[in-house]
């Protein structure tokens, strides 16, 4: 499930090619204007949004405090408004009693602005249709063994919300600075497979 | 009507012959509403092109893996559309919802009720 078959290769990227060239063939746009538009989206979506959320509550609980209450105006404080205007966003809060993961069983809905484009298991059948049946022997794949006491709740995202998970602020890490900590979030902790 | 938190409902079994967010997996189950969010046009509508789409609230509803899987400790949320959902808890409904939903409560639900709870007692606490 980890090894991430390229993106060209999917049958969906055919479908979406084939609908690009009828959009481009109506004359409605170009293929310069959709590289350009992706690119300009892409640049600014990455992972280290979603970690500078996750350092921010981290070392500020007021901050963490109102991310949980209302993630996405918590976003716009940091600067992210614009970017995650077309959803509502939720953070889910890890804890030494719940593991959050997210999920899209009906597409391979995710918050690319602050997650960055979405890996490829992400969009696979057997991540989608297994995480909501298995995800503790689905998340074991990734190399994350959750506890047995330790409760998962498995978030699938059928609706206008996006999800982030807050992890656990790992140990050991009391002298680090905001900026340092952020670097210590992966896009895989902010989707769940990971811990951090 | 608006649903609260900890309200029981049963998702719809219908098949409809257009698009649908009712995920196949969450057709006519049982679970617990823990988050009533914003209106939302209903993509059923939407994606039939229907000329004023009903808007609806959407509603995080929280399964019990025993409950869809026969099998599992986990608990699934997902976000649902109202008219994917009617109350359960009326005694019509029947005994096995009344068992079912009541195991699930014993152990996920209780526990989970309070940890979800927790989570998203976040926003109650703002208001």
């Amino acid at each position: 499930m980890t090894a991430e078959p390229h993106h060209h290769d999917l049958p969906v990227a055919a479908r979406v090619r084939r609908l690009e060239e009828r959009v481009i063939a109506a004359g409605l746009t170009s293929d310069g204007e959709l590289d350009e538009a992706l690119a300009r989206f892409y640049a600014r979506a990455t992972p280290i949004n979603g970690a500078r959320l996750v350092a921010r509550a981290w070392t500020d609980p007021r901050f963490r405090a109102r991310l949980l209450a209302d993630s996405s105006a918590a976003a716009a404080e940091l600067g992210f408004g614009p970017q995650v205007s077309d959803y509502q966003l939720r953070a889910v809060a890890n804890s030494a009693r719940r593991h959050n993961v997210i999920v899209c069983t009906l597409c391979s809905c995710y918050p690319v602005a602050l997650l960055g484009p979405s890996p490829s298991w992400y969009k696979s059948l057997a991540y989608r249709s297994r995480t909501v049946r298995e995800p503790r022997a689905v998340l074991s794949e990734f190399g994350l063994v959750v506890p047995e006491e330790v409760d998962i709740a498995v978030w699938d995202s059928t609706a206008e919300t996006r999800y982030l998970v807050l992890p656990v602020r790992p140990d050991g890490t009391d002298s680090l600075a905001e900026d340092e900590l952020a670097t210590l979030v992966t896009r895989d902790g902010l989707i769940g497979t990971a811990r951090v | 009507m608006t649903l609260r938190p900890g309200t029981r409902v049963r998702t719809s079994s219908a098949d409809p012959d257009h698009h649908t967010r009712l995920p196949r997996y969450l057709r006519g189950q049982a679970g617990e509403i823990v988050y009533a969010g914003r209106e939302w046009p209903l993509p059923d509508d939407v994606a039939r092109g229907v000329a004023a789409p009903r808007a609806e609230t959407v509603y995080t509803v929280r399964f019990a893996a025993a409950g869809l899987w026969g099998t599992g400790r986990h608990t699934v949320l997902a976000d649902l559309w109202e008219s994917y959902l009617e109350q359960a808890d009326g005694e019509g409904e029947g005994e096995d919802d009344g068992q079912a939903g009541s195991a699930d409560d014993g152990q996920a639900g209780s526990q989970d009720g309070g940890r979800a709870g927790s989570a998203d007692d976040g926003p109650q606490e703002e208001r």
